[in-house]
């Protein structure tokens, strides 16, 4: 449990069959887990995956229909206060954790939205990490994937039994730079290799630039500074940059040098933007700040001088 | 609601930084407006006033709001990585 008390809040996400359910019974399987509410949500009136998860069945919360990004963000609100209430009245066993299985079809962002900002849900609950499985057979099938796998802290490549050598393991770590891409089959993972949330983004690497080309002009830039950002300057060039270009831009993560001892962790999921988190150290020796930013039409140069110029502007 | 308006956070993110990071917004966020023939206030501490060349002014809470709504005002996008806008700031 975090330090400060709160709940940690793991969020599955990937597209239909890439086999979220299968990941999330391979956690639960494990000793390490611990106890685990789970809440799980899906299109259609047949409770499929309610039923593969019955192990937990206790636990699980059945949302009742719809598209959890777009209708049900209330009603996961309401089931992660609901989740509280039963625990202290002894309705259910009390639990350490939390996993949310999203739909298929799902946007993460409004889900992280809901865990940062409802009021209730924030002061109990903190969101721990944003898990996304990809099919080594079919990879990245629809614009959602993408969003998917941008917006993901940890990457898992499952059916890699059924497709070796795929590519799409390599594909998603040049997708996004700043997640810890797994592979994965039949669900066999160890939680803390799922669940901690990877550092800071890899150093960048040569073709990390290149946009993917099975996806248009979708693909990850890595901005390095030199310089120390001072925080106010950087906080009014993010905010004008994200509603500027907000749906372009799928992600933004790094950290950033403002001119103290240790950096400022930043991590955002399109418009929704975490609170930073000011460290007390560098993770390695290179003080230098890092953004990975993944979206569409992305220009590492064009961003690197627009935030130059805001700092100019500031002297 | 945009979650960038951050109007259901109890703090921007952007916001932090005391009273000299405040003044210190201010006075950036109207290098920036001055491109766009807009201008922000200081309001009592707590929240900003914008307005245009027109006269007309609205009440922003944060930095998330001050973008949408000086968009509106402005008719038109503004966007950091325009090359006028930079080239402007860098002069």
């Amino acid at each position: 449990m975090p330090p400060d008390g709160k709940l940690p809040v793991a969020l599955v996400t990937g597209f239909l069959g890439s086999g979220k359910t299968t990941l999330i019974g391979g956690l639960l399987a494990h000793p390490d887990m611990g106890e685990t509410a789970v809440i799980v949500n899906e299109l259609g009136e047949i409770g499929i995956d309610h039923h593969l998860l019955r192990r937990v069945d206790e636990r699980t919360v059945l949302l009742k229909s719809g598209c959890l990004c777009c209708t049900l963000r209330g009603d996961l609100a309401d089931e992660l206060r609901d989740l509280l209430g039963r625990r202290d009245r002894g309705e259910i066993p009390a639990f350490r954790r939390v996993v949310v299985e999203t739909t298929g079809l799902a946007d993460p962002a409004p889900v992280v939205y809901t865990l940062l900002a409802e009021p209730v849900v924030k002061h109990h609950y903190v969101l721990e990490s944003v898990i996304t499985t990809v099919d080594a057979q079919h990879g990245l099938v629809r614009d959602e994937s993408l969003r998917q796998v941008a917006a993901a802290d940890t990457l898992v490549v499952t059916k890699t039994d059924l497709a070796p050598g795929s590519g799409v393991t390599a594909q998603l770590a040049r997708l996004n730079p700043a997640a810890r891409v797994l592979e994965a089959s039949f669900g066999a993972v160890v939680p803390r290799d799922v669940l901690a949330p990877p550092a800071h983004p890899r150093e960048p690497s040569q073709g990390d630039d290149v946009p993917t080309h099975a996806h248009g002009d979708v693909g990850a830039v890595t901005v390095v500074l030199d310089e120390a950002v001072d925080w106010v300057v950087f906080g009014i060039w993010l905010t004008m940059l994200l509603q500027a270009r907000g749906s372009e831009i799928y992600r933004v993560k790094g950290l950033l040098d403002v001119g103290a001892g240790g950096p400022v962790l930043l991590n955002g999921v399109q418009h929704v933007v975490h609170p930073p988190v000011h460290l007390d150290a560098w993770p390695d020796d290179d003080h230098r700040s890092r953004l990975v930013f993944i979206g569409e039409g992305l220009d590492r140069e064009a961003l690197t001088r627009s935030l130059a110029a805001f700092s100019t502007a500031a002297r | 609601m945009c979650a960038l308006c951050g109007v259901l956070l109890e703090e921007h993110w952007a916001e932090d930084g005391g009273r000299r990071g405040r003044v210190f917004r201010v006075q950036l966020a109207n290098r920036v407006l001055g491109h766009f023939g807009l201008r922000l206030d200081d309001w009592g501490g707590r929240t900003y006033v914008l307005r245009d060349g027109k006269g007309r002014s609205v009440v922003v809470a944060n930095l998330g709001a001050l973008w949408l709504e000086a968009e509106r005002l402005a008719g038109r996008p503004l966007d950091p990585l325009d090359p006028e806008l930079v080239a402007f700031l860098a002069a």
